[in-house]
């Protein structure tokens, strides 16, 4: 079966599943070709190029189910691996929540409008990365003579297919591309330290991407900015998140406002559907439909068709995200919300998260705030997500009188995620999308910042 | 146990009719266009897993996998290409593309191999836990769901799972060196969740490492249940952090997260080949107080960090970092010790044959003092101490690092009081270690339960530190003065 597709496979492992008496299965299949070319000072560091290809098989018989992955598709070695899987679902328990979504669930629609796929990308040369790659890095080293060096610039490309197939009569599949880029460059401060700073884009077409000479500049203005950074005194001040570390923050508050969190109990957001959360700026949505978007699908890794939720509207928040078996814990219908790689069971998730925008230009945000903190990066692990406490390293820039009067090093911000949306009390004009989240300027009224 | 490298090299012959004569020419055509050195790099991993969840046993999983990655370098260049394709084709294929790093015209190299034997031997002897029956896995499962429950009314839930990973390597290296190993990978996972009225807390514990079922009798299911329902359950009380800068103390084992933050990558060569680490260009150079001793030791018994041999072939070691607050060497990879003009010091890892080898860390340690913990605790008039993390970040370049409590109290007077909330501690690496005043006699490892993520990459890792007060760090809690 080397020349299969992922349709191939899935539809075969489900067939084969079925013949060895799975009462319900899906499968789950990946083809792709991963490209990757970075310099560094101009010259190539790395070339990567390989293909790879997966499966996922997920069978559940009376409520007992089993996950099984392989990479091996030679036919003996397969039927051993579809007989295994189903051998294996003996020990699990009965769990009346376990099974397929109902039918009229499944998705008809085809993959076509969503634009997913951009041929460019399937014939971009590595000659033509390794260009796009100099000219990012050239471009930030040149922007500023304080740049001194750099961890390079790499170009990255992804073409693959993905299919799911089901005992349900499911069997769909379509192709996909990706492109990314992204530098990292460096500048020296007076006491010995470096600070460095990134940027990145990644979209699912060519002509989405960010011009390389410019994201280059990005980058190094960012790292220029960050000379002379210093500690804060602690304070309770307003804190201004810039939109991609608004995109960080609400991807926390979505993790909360899953169905897998709500049966475990792990989330601040239990019991609390219908009820006003944040301030009327807040409004949060999962769009896995808006064309050309890197989380965008026809279907969730259980088949259900893609669908707009809102998870906030005007800081009401207005339900959870579910695949089929959380969605059945909670008494609920599924939201489309599986999201599955080959060796673990589907947990749901959001596809495509976007905040809404709001009518503030973010300078005026910055111009409205006497005395507060705009946050540029974001560090650490401390957030408890049943709880909502939320404390985090930062680094950004003090703001004195309505502007910027430093750069800020080694602070934390602190509060509760509960607390911290219903103090949103400026929301920006600027919506900028980073990978499958977009977010604006966002200010908080009030947080904990510590420093000395 | 047989010597684990020749029953790697018999598993990809036997399977895969991967042999010298076939490395041979596969080494020889990935380097046909020039380079100094290529390397294969075979890969054969099981991963199996249970899961019980409200008192049932909610899935089993299990995948296979298998490939090889091939990898030619030229100076600080490399070619890389990876297949999970294991037929003669398909890895030709591959090292053909690799080779084109290079850009001389096509010659082919002779290489001749010798395999080698192990020259270590770290991991557990018993049986893998792989080879275990499910009902076994399933009865441990279930001791901790009951030990959880008993513990106290208010542990509503108990989600337990337990995994094991079995990954035979092959490294095949163009000095004509063969060596493999067969490394086993367990641990057990406990999440529990506390409800009193409105109030609902929820914990993870978890342990393991390079070793079978005999784990467990170190470390019983129940052991680890009932720590994730103690850790519940002090959370149920917990008040406030304080905000700014205090004393911190870290007591011994898993706050050796803060060597692996603070200091331990920005000793990865990588960086400082390239003049990135805040560490660059500091060898023979104070970096700590005298205080601070840091190894980083692969060699450790069964601990999750430990690898017999690194995944370029070469030894691992017991490598001295930090000497009495004196930087004495870094991490080196294959790249890094030819560019310093050193010996590699075994420090080549991977996630898996898709992904190219960086230095990375193994067991990172920081050597006992003279004080005792009660001493340390007893010197702190205010202040905080850390027991457990969520996990830990570093930026390289400016050393700024940050850790995250789920288990730590208030130090008042002196004595250890209030637990507190979830909070993230942030400091500068040269400066958090020049600020170690007191250093304990009670060292301790952390349980298999770090894994370590560069780069995009994820590998098991190891942390162990004594008990020790860092003077002033700044804690991100919300309680000001």
């Amino acid at each position: 079966m080397a020349d299969a597709t992922p349709l191939d496979l899935a539809a075969r492992a489900v067939a084969l599943a079925q013949t060895q008496g799975a009462e319900q299965c899906d499968a789950i299949a990946f083809a792709h070709t991963e490209a990757t070319v970075s310099v560094r000072l101009g010259e190539i560091e790395k070339l990567i190029e390989a293909g790879s290809s997966s499966l996922g098989l997920r069978v559940i018989d009376g409520g007992r189910t089993a996950v099984c992955s392989t990479s091996d598709f030679a036919p003996a070695t397969f039927e051993q691996f579809v007989a295994d899987t189903v051998e294996l679902a003996r020990i699990s328990a009965p769990d009346e929540h376990a099974g397929l979504p109902e039918r009229e669930l499944l998705a008809t629609a085809g993959a076509e409008a969503l634009r997913l796929y951009d041929e460019r990308i399937d014939n971009l040369s590595t000659e033509e990365k390794i260009v796009m790659a100099r000219d990012c890095e050239a471009a930030a080293l040149a922007h500023d003579p304080r740049i001194t060096n750099s961890e390079g610039a790499s170009v990255s490309t992804r073409v693959g297919e993905l299919a799911l197939a089901n005992s349900e009569g499911f069997a769909a599949g379509y192709p996909a591309t990706s492109v990314s880029l992204m530098t990292e460059v460096l500048a020296d401060d007076a006491d010995g330290k470096k600070r460095n700073a990134y940027w990145f884009s990644s979209e699912r077409s060519l002509r989405g991407l960010m011009e390389p000479a410019t994201l280059g500049r990005i980058a190094a203005q960012r790292a220029v900015d960050q000379l002379g950074a210093r500690k804060v005194e602690t304070k309770r001040v307003p804190v201004i998140f810039e939109p991609m570390m608004a995109a960080q923050l609400v991807g926390d508050v979505a993790r909360c406002a899953t169905g897998g969190a709500l049966y475990r109990g792990a989330t601040f957001l239990a019991g609390k559907v219908g009820q006003q959360i944040g301030s009327t700026g807040v409004t949060l949505v999962d769009d896995p439909t808006e064309p050309g978007r890197a989380g965008s699908r026809p279907f969730d890794g259980e088949g259900v068709a893609s669908a707009r939720h809102t998870l906030f509207e005007k800081g009401r928040f207005e339900g959870f995200l579910f695949d089929c078996y959380t969605a059945r814990r909670a008494d609920a219908r599924t939201t489309g919300s599986a999201q599955r790689g080959v060796a673990s069971l589907p947990e749901p998730g959001a596809a495509n998260l976007v905040l809404a925008p709001g009518p503030t230009p973010a300078e005026e945000i910055v111009a409205g705030t006497s005395e507060g903190l705009l946050v540029t990066a974001l560090m650490g692990f401390g957030f408890n997500p049943t709880t909502g406490d939320y404390s985090r390293g930062v680094a950004g820039f003090w703001i004195e009188n309505g502007a910027i009067a430093y750069p800020v090093a080694e602070a934390n911000i602190s509060g509760n995620v509960a607390e911290m949306l219903a103090q949103v009390d400026a929301v920006g004009s600027d919506l900028t999308w980073f990978g499958a989240t977009a977010a604006p300027t966002v200010r908080i009224a009030e947080m904990t910042v510590s420093g000395t | 146990m047989p010597d684990r490298s020749l029953q790697a090299q018999r598993l990809f012959s036997d399977r895969y009719g991967i042999d010298p004569a076939r490395v041979s020419s596969l080494l020889s055509l990935a380097l046909a266009r020039g380079g100094d050195f290529a390397e294969l790099f075979f890969e054969h991993r099981t991963n199996g897993s249970i899961s019980l969840e409200d008192q049932r046993i909610k899935s089993a999983a299990r995948s296979v996998e298998q490939g090889v990655g091939i990898r030619v370098v030229k100076g600080d260049s490399i070619g890389y290409a990876y297949t999970e394709s294991l037929d003669a084709e398909a890895m030709a294929r591959a090292a053909e593309t690799a080779s084109r790093i290079g850009t001389e015209d096509e010659r082919p190299t002779a290489i001749n191999t010798t395999p080698r034997a192990a020259t270590g031997s770290y991991y557990g002897e018993e049986a893998l836990l792989s080879d275990e029956p499910p009902a076994a896995k399933v009865a441990l499962l279930e001791r901790a769901d009951r030990a959880a429950r008993a513990y106290d009314p208010s542990i509503t839930r108990v989600d337990a799972s337990v995994a094991d990973e079995t990954k035979t390597v092959l490294v095949a290296r163009s000095d004509g060196q063969i060596v493999g190993d067969v490394q086993p990978l367990m641990r057990m996972n406990v999440m529990v969740l506390s409800e009193k009225g409105e109030s609902r807390q929820t914990a993870r514990t978890g342990g393991g490492g390079r070793l079978g079922l005999e784990y467990f009798e170190r470390v019983t299911p129940e052991d680890t249940a009932r720590d994730a329902a103690r850790q519940a359950l002090l959370l149920q009380d917990a008040v406030d952090a304080p905000a700014g800068e205090v004393p911190v103390v870290l007591a011994a084992g898993d706050s050796g997260i803060l060597l692996h933050e603070a200091i331990g990558h920005g000793l990865e060569a990588d960086f400082n080949r390239k003049g990135t680490s805040n560490y660059s260009d500091r060898v023979g150079e104070p970096v700590a107080s005298e205080l601070v001793t840091v190894i980083d030791d692969a060699t450790i018994e069964e601990s999750r960090g430990s690898i017999n041999v690194d995944d370029e072939g070469n030894p691992t070691k017991r490598n001295v970092l930090i000497e009495g607050g004196v930087l004495r060497g870094y991490l080196q990879d294959e790249i890094s010790a030819r560019h310093f003009g050193v010996e590699p010091s075994g420090s080549g890892r991977r996630q898996s044959f898709k992904h190219p080898i960086m230095p990375r860390m193994t067991n990172t340690l920081m050597l006992p003092g003279p004080s005792t913990p009660d001493e340390v605790v007893a010197s702190v008039e205010r202040g905080i101490y850390c027991v457990a993390f969520s996990g830990g970040q570093v930026n390289i370049s400016n050393g700024d690092f940050t850790f995250s409590t789920t288990e730590a109290y208030l130090i008042e007077n002196g004595k250890i009081t209030s637990p507190l909330r979830t909070t993230n501690l942030i400091g500068n690496g040269p400066d958090a270690l020049s600020k170690v005043s007191m250093v304990a006699n009670d060292y301790a490892l952390s349980d298999g339960r770090w894994t370590c993520g560069k780069e995009g990459q994820s590998v098991p890792v190891g942390v162990g530190l004594p008990t020790i007060l860092v003077s002033a760090m700044t804690v991100g809690g919300t309680q000001l003065g």
